[in-house]
């Protein structure tokens, strides 16, 4: 049985060492103070490590890992986000939260007139939240629309 | 004695006037319905509200009257969903559910909201007057804090946190390295060099608190809703008439006195303050009332306990918070995060340079409690209804809402996805049991430890003894090599009690 604790403790010893090894390479000023800019990260680092050892040494129980499906919601759901904090600029706000909460609503409880109706909903309230009563500056509309 | 009150008529003096009274109101409401809302707790409910707060351009009196009175609001509304749904808002309103929720499905639902209720303001009452004598009091001694007793200190809060809040000894210690390795991104303050940011320009400046606050709070929370498809948030208890249980509130006036002061001093502890107050207030009183106590059946006593407790805790933990800048909670870690992005240095000179800040938001917090109790005990109703808010509409709301806090206050595109990035980081830790709170500790205090230990050493010319050289720092040390240490033997004697399941 693959403990996920000593993959991860293993994981996190191989970044750690990682990181360590790049704290040597931190370029020092000759305004330096005696402990220098090294050694702190050095100590985390080491520290790191050890911990990640006692990971792999001593595993906790295997936490359960959601069914593989789950994961495939997971994965959508990241991918939605990550096209959303790059949309919210250039089509303004109102367009990508409507899809995108539609999306996050959809997953979580899989039907689809009630996720959109949400997520035109949310769009639509918060957009009127933020603008209206709290006054921050955002953008409705794409900026080609607008001009 | 004339000192705290000339201090506190000018902190009513600010208190008092119609604008802040009304942030206190608005935020008590707010704090309440985030409190109640399963899956938003105290401290992501905080999180993503600080950077909207901040675009608002609230002055730093204002804007922390707004934030503490959303805390304290959230303390309270969390004993909502711990009572009704067997869902904790955070760590220590854990303990609420252990009676909470088996009296409600005995029928008395009402009964246990109106105990809490009035077992909340007690304690948080009482604990805001014990900060209100405590903070001045340790303020003056945190005058003679070097920079090795500060280091000293920040260690003690990441072993007591690493020991008595989690379970596993290594991952407490690696969550406290995820979040220290993460501090040393950016320029080093010293000599001026980039460490660690792989030549991308976005990390020369750090990583941003905030950002890292709102991706391992709520946007974590966010995953675990879509792993379990909203399920287990539903209400299963009914809530008939609210009537005022005279009887028990009477039964219950010592326990709540006892467990205030109990979570009161475990809340001034830096590091594991917080959760360790609700804690000891219900194993404590559990011990007093022994076997015929019923504690664990639903008793009164037994809501009242760790609902007084952990409110006293709460109050409790702003006095490390204010006075040395080293939060006793998750949520008063957030709370410093929202200090130090007002610029404002909390610390033994917070009390002497702004004294409108400090006793401004002691006198709100008197104030946000009597509102609280106010607007707790008859609209409770009010609030159950709004618990009701489906996930599947809640959930994206809380994620939208968190975007646009974030890209409204640092404007870029890189942080949202370093917030995602976070978000799964906070994800795989929970799920792996890895504490959460001291990656976000690390990250606040990362470069302020740095920076003392760098400073003691600049002091002795490079020597390490000289991190021994007074009493305070070799107790502190001490403290923190026990307070790491200890937890794994009483873990043997002493189990947590876990969540009660149907």
């Amino acid at each position: 049985m693959i403990k996920s604790d000593r993959i991860f403790g293993l994981v996190v010893v191989l970044v750690a060492l990682a990181y360590v090894a790049s704290a040597t390479q931190v370029q020092t000023s000759f305004l330096s103070d005696p402990v220098g800019p090294k050694a702190f990260p050095m100590i985390v680092g080491s520290i790191a490590a050890l911990c990640g050892a006692v990971m792999v040494l001593r595993p906790d129980e295997e936490p359960d890992w959601p069914e593989l499906r789950t994961f495939g919601a997971l994965l959508i759901s990241v991918i939605a986000l990550v096209a959303y904090a790059y949309a919210l600029k250039p089509l303004g706000f109102l367009i990508p939260t409507a899809i995108i909460a539609s999306i996050l609503s959809y997953q979580i409880s899989a039907r689809a007139v009630p996720a959109m109706l949400s997520g035109f909903g949310l769009s639509i309230g918060l957009y009127v939240l933020f603008k209206f009563i709290l006054g921050l500056g955002l953008t409705g509309l794409p900026k080609v629309l607008v001009g | 004695m004339a000192d705290l009150f000339a201090n506190l008529s000018l902190g009513f003096g600010i208190a008092f006037s119609p604008f802040t009274l009304m942030l206190a109101v608005i935020g008590c409401f707010i704090g309440t319905i985030i409190g109640a809302l399963p899956g938003l707790g105290p401290s992501n409910g905080v999180a993503i509200l600080i950077p909207i707060s901040f675009t608002l351009g609230l002055d730093a009196t204002a804007s922390l009257v707004l934030m503490t009175s959303v805390y304290y609001g959230a303390m309270y509304g969390g004993r909502i969903s711990s009572i009704l749904l067997n869902i904790p808002g955070d760590e220590p309103a854990l303990m609420t559910t252990l009676d909470g929720y088996p009296m409600a499905k005995n029928g008395r639902a009402g009964d246990a909201l109106v105990i809490s209720g009035v077992a909340s303001f007690v304690g948080a009452f009482l604990a805001t007057i014990g900060l209100m004598l405590l903070a001045p009091l340790l303020s003056r001694v945190a005058y003679s804090f070097g920079p090795a007793e500060y280091f000293a200190l920040y260690l003690l809060a990441f072993s007591t946190l690493g020991g008595i809040a989690s379970n596993n000894q290594a991952k407490a210690a690696l969550a406290s390295c995820i979040g220290l390795a993460i501090a040393t991104i950016g320029l080093d303050n010293n000599s001026g060099m980039p460490r660690f940011t792989g030549g991308n320009l976005h990390l020369m400046d750090g990583v941003d608190f905030l950002v890292a606050i709102v991706g391992l709070f709520a946007i974590a929370e966010v995953f675990f809703f879509i792993e379990n498809h909203g399920k287990g948030s539903a209400l299963g208890v009914k809530l008939e008439k609210v009537t005022v249980p005279v009887r028990d509130l009477l039964d219950s006036k010592w326990t709540m006195l006892r467990a205030s002061v109990v979570g009161f001093i475990a809340g001034v502890l830096p590091g594991a303050g917080a959760s360790l107050g609700s804690f000891l207030a219900y194993m404590s009183e559990k011990a007093i009332s022994g076997k015929k106590g019923g504690f664990g059946t639903g008793v009164a006593k037994g809501v009242a306990a760790p609902e007084a407790g952990n409110n006293a805790a709460a109050g409790g933990a702003l006095v490390p918070m204010l006075t040395l800048g080293v939060p006793g909670s998750g949520t008063t870690a957030v709370l410093l995060a929202l200090l130090m992005t007002l610029n404002i240095t909390p610390g033994p000179t917070l009390f002497s340079d702004r004294p409108d800040v400090v006793w401004g938001l002691i006198a709100s917090l008197l104030i946000a409690n009597i509102v609280l109790l106010l607007m707790n005990v008859p609209m409770v109703k009010i609030f159950v209804r709004i618990l009701q808010v489906p996930p599947w509409i809640l959930m994206p709301g809380v994620t939208m809402v968190s975007f646009v806090g974030i890209y409204s206050l640092t404007g870029s595109y890189f942080d949202l996805v370093l917030m995602i990035g976070f978000g799964i980081l906070g994800f795989l830790c929970r799920k792996m049991d890895i504490p959460t709170v001291p990656i976000i500790m690390g990250i606040l205090l990362g470069s302020a430890m740095e920076n003392k230990l760098r400073d003691a050493m600049v002091l002795s010319g490079g020597e390490w003894t000289y991190l021994f050289s007074s009493k305070i720092s070799t107790g502190l040390l001490i403290a923190a090599v026990l307070g790491f240490i200890a937890p794994m033997f009483l873990r043997r004697f002493i189990t947590k009690p876990q969540r009660v399941s149907d």
